[in-house]
């Protein structure tokens, strides 16, 4: 029994560990940006397009990690691209986090008529297609970051409601919560003396995990060119781009792809570490 | 003299059947009274339209629950929670719920004094550390900064009963305090409780479904069915002979460990049908 609470532990650390780190590497990527660049991300040079990356025949080492078809750096955007990135994976996430997790705390606690038209409102929301009601909302709207965060929160608010009504309700049928009401604690002092302290941890978790959708939600308007103006350089835009020359020059596909793939999985992990590390049970 | 007293107190389910059907008891200062019952009488239910915290969907009908002269359901909610909180106190059933997981034991308890009833700080950690004492816990330091998981049930139950003393409460309602215990355990605890009491003369509301506690701490008791009360008597009158037929049937169905071979004793299907008819339950 120890020694598995041991073996489970340090596999959460580790976890916690490796996805704080490439969060961290990327956090300061993309605060430093203009020094860690080798090139200039917008500059083009049409006679050194589709550069291998430095360990192929060919490669030229100003580019470490090769160049597209127009002969732009592939790192240097890819550093680039971590700025708008992390912008929408931080706010977005937080905004989208604020609403909705307050509305579904309001809801689960003090059920009653709040609870009925949070209820009835997550539900019709969430008949909408997300994509398309994001697609649409930017094609009203304008292209930009901030309809990118707007698209975000506007979407995803419902995830954190759901899931932290639930929570609130749960906690709300419990006896400290009786106890509180019984000492004379005013019912908004219970909620956030009492029970918001308790659906913190599961809130922490679904804004982890909600950076990582953002940041996928981003790529995705950026693929089909629904983001900012196609010149500035995005993960999403540079997979879209790497598509039509995957045959020649692979590289331009396959690197954004895994930097998008491993800041995901950080932030889906950082979450699940998170709790591990806090979770009464296994502390 | 009469501290908490009930009268033809009625609740139902909204727009549903009736849980309490005019209830009346009445509490002395400083009395023990047992509140008995099978489970569904609404023993529990007593207990919660007394504090005020009955779930959303039950609503209060008719009735007084009249708390040292003043009629608490005439009384607005927000003076209603003031007078209760000043005066009463919760032993609630579950010790595991009945901490919140995410705060410290001594801010937990020492808060109430101070937010609700203006302690200073260090006066209620004083108060505090020395009803722990009383509580027969030993390291009050080490506990007061521990977190409600690294306590065992036992031990938590200990602080619930310490917090529901720390305000000098004239009336405690206990609602089955030892039901989700080890029996080991159990007996500590119900004598504690009882020690407790005894000091500080508080009434007590003992809410069980165990007719061997309440010979044990209580000093009166009111047997319910369906939501009303069928006898209403001294403890020791009452094991003398209870005068209701279902009380009697009641006693009757507990297990004797002197005799393990009598077996078990059901209350009788005539009995349960009569008492039905008595209190009008369909």
């Amino acid at each position: 029994m120890a020694e598995g609470r041991v073996q489970v532990r340090r596999r959460a650390e580790l976890r916690l560990w490796l996805s704080a780190g490439w969060l961290a590497l990327l956090v300061v990527t993309a605060v430093f940006a203009p020094l860690l660049a080798p090139q200039d991300p917008l500059a083009q040079d049409l006679f050194a397009a589709r550069l291998p990356p430095f360990w192929v025949t060919g490669a030229d080492a100003a580019y470490p990690l090769g160049t597209d078809s127009l002969g732009r750096c592939v790192l240097s955007r890819i550093i680039f691209g971590s700025r708008l990135a992390l912008t929408v994976a931080l706010t977005a996430g937080i905004i989208t986090c604020i609403i909705g997790a307050g509305l579904g705390l309001l809801a689960g606690f003090w059920r009653g008529w709040v609870d009925v038209v949070v209820s009835r409102f997550i539900d019709i929301w969430m008949a909408f297609p997300p994509v398309l009601f994001s697609i649409l909302l930017i094609a009203v709207i304008g292209p930009g970051v901030f309809s990118i965060i707007l698209a975000i929160v506007v979407i995803d608010w419902t995830r954190f409601a759901r899931v932290v009504r639930a929570e609130a309700m749960a906690q709300g049928a419990m006896d400290y919560v009786a106890s509180a009401r019984v000492a004379g604690r005013g019912r908004m002092g219970i909620m956030l003396r009492e029970v918001l302290p308790n659906v913190l941890p599961i809130v922490l978790v679904l804004l982890t995990l909600e950076m990582g959708i953002a940041v996928i939600v981003e790529a995705i308007l950026s693929f089909v060119n629904l983001s900012i103006s196609t010149d500035d350089p995005t993960w999403g835009g540079m997979i879209s781009e790497g598509r039509a020359s995957i045959h020649q020059a692979w590289w331009v596909l396959v690197f954004p792809l895994v930097t998008l793939f491993l800041t995901v999985l950080s932030f889906s992990q950082l979450g699940e570490g998170l709790k591990d590390r806090f979770d009464p049970v296994l502390r | 003299m009469t501290y908490l007293s009930v009268r033809d107190l009625t609740v139902r389910l909204k727009d549903g059947p009736a849980l309490l059907r005019s209830v009346s008891l009445d509490v002395a200062a400083g009395e023990v009274r047992g509140l008995v019952g099978e489970s569904g009488a609404g023993k529990s239910m007593i207990g919660k339209a007394i504090l005020g915290i009955l779930p959303r969907a039950v609503e209060v009908v008719s009735g007084q629950i009249v708390l040292d002269g003043v009629d608490l359901l005439a009384l607005p909610p927000a003076a209603r929670r003031v007078r209760v909180g000043a005066t009463c106190a919760l032993i609630p059933q579950d010790p595991l719920t009945a901490l919140n997981p995410s705060r410290r034991i001594g801010p937990q308890m020492t808060d109430r004094l101070v937010d609700i009833l203006g302690w200073t700080r260090p006066d209620a950690t004083a108060r505090v550390r020395d009803l722990l004492a009383e509580v027969q816990i030993a390291d009050a330091d080490r506990v007061l900064r521990q977190y409600p998981h690294e306590l065992s049930g036992g031990m938590r139950q200990r602080i619930l009963i310490a917090s529901a003393f720390a305000a000098e409460p004239r009336l405690i309602v206990a609602d089955e305090p030892t039901t989700a215990l080890d029996v080991t355990v159990q007996k500590q605890i119900l004598k504690l409780i009882a020690g407790m009491q005894a000091r500080h003369g508080t009434a007590l509301l003992f809410v069980t479904h165990d007719l061997g506690v309440v010979s044990k701490v209580c000093q009166s008791l009111s047997v319910l069915y369906a939501g009303k009360v069928v006898e209403d008597a001294a403890v020791r009158a009452f094991f003398a002979g209870p005068k209701h037929p279902y009380s009697a049937a009641l006693l009757a169905a507990t297990p004797k460990y002197t005799d393990p071979g009598a077996g078990l004793q059901p209350v009788p299907a005539d009995v349960i049908a009569a008492v039905r008819a008595e209190v009008g339950n369909d």
